[in-house]
């Protein structure tokens, strides 16, 4: 996995609460046995009309954002299904930053193991930057070390689990960490059996 | 004595193999279980990086999303089959066993795991599958991951996790008759929302819970995700032994007797605290309806799609979620007219919700405007429902009869629902699009699917009052 340790980028806001996991990736793109590809899929049914032409009423299709590599969502951004190709389409789609006033779970822990750094903010902070982003080109800059977002005028600052920041930071192959503690694996389970 | 724990905490501390400041928790899992959508990745991980399966005798496959419902030797879809062949070989590589579309044990990964007794209190579960929370019911702590996290769990067989905070949802008194399971959950995700669980495991108390089957419980975790929660359970008592005794996977004689006692010492203990708790009386709750694109969006099939006009939260939502569903505001539920009906799932598709629709539907007809399915969880619970003859009764109304598999809840094999038709679906989910490009869902026990397919719209299944059980 890449280290990421800064990030300069756009802005697309979507200005949506509750984005679930079918949306972000619609289930008959989930038939494919690879992990690369799923870009092109992602938001399909917001992004393409039935025969495959673009949707001029969703805002991703909109040449201001074209290149945008940090998405602002809504509340209990990632619900629903625990399929872990949505964060295969965002990144692939070339997004690496993803901020939300909250995160479901199993989509919040996927992000990390693909390179993809979820940021919580107060909903106060996130609807201000959607603001900012749909009226004009807004760019972020984010310092994982540092854990802040800034917009060149203000600067807020985040929480992270030590464990994650680390892992993107380092660009960690995670179960190549765990292999070290193989060991105490196998005591476990001899005192188990 | 020592501090009193609930269940979570109990599991937890069993499972811990490696705990550090500043970590995650290396937690053990004791069972894996795999289907062919969220683990092609993951093997191909393994083979990249030259690793093995640490412990297949832990993991289990099935093949249930993409699976056909009828003609099962005809996958006319060539990229669903490559998923399914590609199970198949993995398993094979692997050395685990695979309930495969042509074994008499397939059927949705969450409906065979209790069946085959490979669910028990007390283990860690782990399934690339967000409705991994119905194993719950058992007293387990079982929750969906990821497909680099199955990768993680087959090469390690444990996963880093957070230790979750806990949420006490207790129901008070007793359901009334022809109220279930599913108006249950649908009622308590209607009145917290879907993301009051966040971070939080969830353990359902209280006599309404108590008084639940085994499979009803199973309904009611299943839905644990769709409040936001890692996971739901229920601690173990006498029915869940009872439920487990003499099945396959579950030990016999002595050995039982001694993992009974162990399993009912996980039961929360009296006294025990939680992070938060929220409480709900049963008494009060009604059959509901789904009007809108997110589970919480429910009322009692009485009641009427809201008006944004004058809601509290979330106006653009709920206008955006009327307008897809082809609704207006203030339209009574029970004037909602359906073209499909769906019986099956994760969350609906045991032999007591088969039964409990059969009695619904019996000596009646399916409404000439509706098409309607029943989708047995699985290949077992097929075969028990033809034995009790409750085919027929499906068959003669005008049902189709179908082999087990996700179906229509996701449709990603043939059973889908056309672009604006309307659906009533005892499955989990109503978000756009779910049961097919445009298809607009309403979630509802499996009762009130029966009602609306002999009625062709939404009706109190309590006024079949002679046939609804307490
Ligand atoms: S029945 Fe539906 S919710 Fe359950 S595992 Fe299958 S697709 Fe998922």
């Amino acid at each position: 996995m890449e280290p990421l340790k800064q990030h300069t980028g756009r802005v697309y806001p979507l200005n949506r609460a509750n984005v679930d996991t079918d949306q972000i990736i619609p289930k008959q793109f989930l038939k494919r046995i690879e992990r690369q590809g799923f870009g092109q899929f992602l938001f399909y049914h917001w992004r393409f009309h039935d025969d495959g032409t673009k949707r001029k009423d969703f805002s991703l299709n909109d040449p201001m954002y074209e290149g945008a590599s940090i998405l602002v969502g809504g509340e209990n951004f990632g619900c629903g299904s625990s399929r872990e190709h949505a964060p295969w389409a965002i990144q692939d789609f070339g997004f690496k930053v993803v901020i939300a006033p909250s995160f479901a779970d199993i989509f919040y822990n996927n992000c990390f193991k693909n390179g993809i750094l979820p940021i919580q903010l107060p909903i106060s902070v996130t609807e201000n930057m959607i603001k900012e982003a749909e009226d004009h080109p807004y760019e972020l800059k984010v310092d994982l070390e540092e854990q802040v977002v800034s917009d060149g005028s203000q600067t807020v600052s985040f929480d992270i689990q030590p464990y994650h920041k680390e892992m993107l930071l380092n660009g960690w192959d995670e179960i190549a960490v765990t292999l070290t503690y193989q060991e105490k694996i196998d005591q476990f389970e001899q005192k188990q059996s | 004595m020592d501090q009193p724990k609930t269940i979570i905490e109990k599991i937890w501390e069993q499972h811990m193999v490696h705990e550090e400041e500043g970590k995650p928790d290396l937690l053990y899992i004791d069972l894996h279980l795999i289907h062919e959508v969220t683990s092609p990745q993951a093997f191909e991980g393994l083979r990249m990086s030259g690793r093995q399966v640490r412990r297949p005798d832990r993991t289990y496959a099935t093949m249930d999303h993409n699976v056909p419902t009828v003609h099962r030797n005809v996958i006319k879809d060539a990229v669903s089959k490559k998923q399914m062949d590609t199970l198949k070989e993995n398993c094979e590589e692997f050395g685990i066993r695979l309930a495969d579309i042509d074994h008499p044990d397939q059927g949705i990964v969450h409906v065979i795991g209790p069946e085959l007794g490979l669910t028990q209190p007390g283990k860690t579960i782990v399934c690339g599958d967000s409705h991994t929370s119905t194993h719950g019911a058992f007293g387990a702590l079982a929750f969906g991951i990821g497909t680099s996290e199955v990768e993680h769990v087959l090469a390690t067989q444990s996963l880093w996790q957070s230790k979750p905070k806990t949420l006490q949802v207790h129901v008070d008194g007793k359901l009334g008759t022809g109220v279930t399971a599913k108006d249950l959950i649908l009622a308590i995700i209607g009145k917290f929302g879907v993301r009051f669980g966040t971070g939080h495991v969830i353990e359902y108390t209280g006599e309404a819970v108590q008084n639940l089957s085994m499979e009803e419980r199973m309904t009611v975790c299943n839905m644990s995700i769709e409040a936001g929660a890692r996971a739901g359970l229920i601690s173990p008592d006498e029915k869940t032994v009872e439920y487990l005794k003499g099945r396959r996977h579950v030990p016999a004689g002595q050995d039982f007797d001694d993992v009974v006692d162990q399993w009912l010492s996980l039961a929360s203990d009296e006294g025990a605290s939680y992070d938060q708790t929220v409480m709900i009386h049963a008494d009060e709750i009604e059959p509901q309806v789904t009007w809108g694109t997110n589970p919480s969006q429910s009322v009692p099939v009485g009641g009427h799609v809201p008006d944004p006009e004058v809601v509290k939260e979330d106006r653009d939502g709920v206008e955006r979620a009327i307008e897809y569903m082809g609704l207006e505001a203030n339209q009574s539920i029970e004037s909602i007219p359906v073209e499909h009906v769906f019986i099956g799932s994760c969350t609906n598709s045991r032999l007591s919700d088969l039964k409990r629709a059969a009695e619904i539907v019996r000596g009646g007809k399916v409404h000439d405007r509706v098409k309607a399915i029943v989708v047995p969880g699985s290949q077992t619970v097929k075969h028990q429902a033809e034995a009790e003859g409750l085919h027929t009764i499906f068959l003669t109304a005008g049902f189709e009869w179908r082999d087990a598999g996700c179906s229509m809840c996701l449709a990603m094999n043939d059973d889908i629902v056309p672009p604006g038709e309307r659906c009533a679906s005892t499955s989990n989910r109503n978000f756009e699009g779910r049961q097919g490009n445009g298809s607009r869902t309403h979630l509802v026990s499996p009762e009130m699917a029966a009602a609306a397919a002999l009625e062709g719209r939404f009706v109190d299944v309590r006024k079949y009052a002679s046939t609804v059980g307490g």
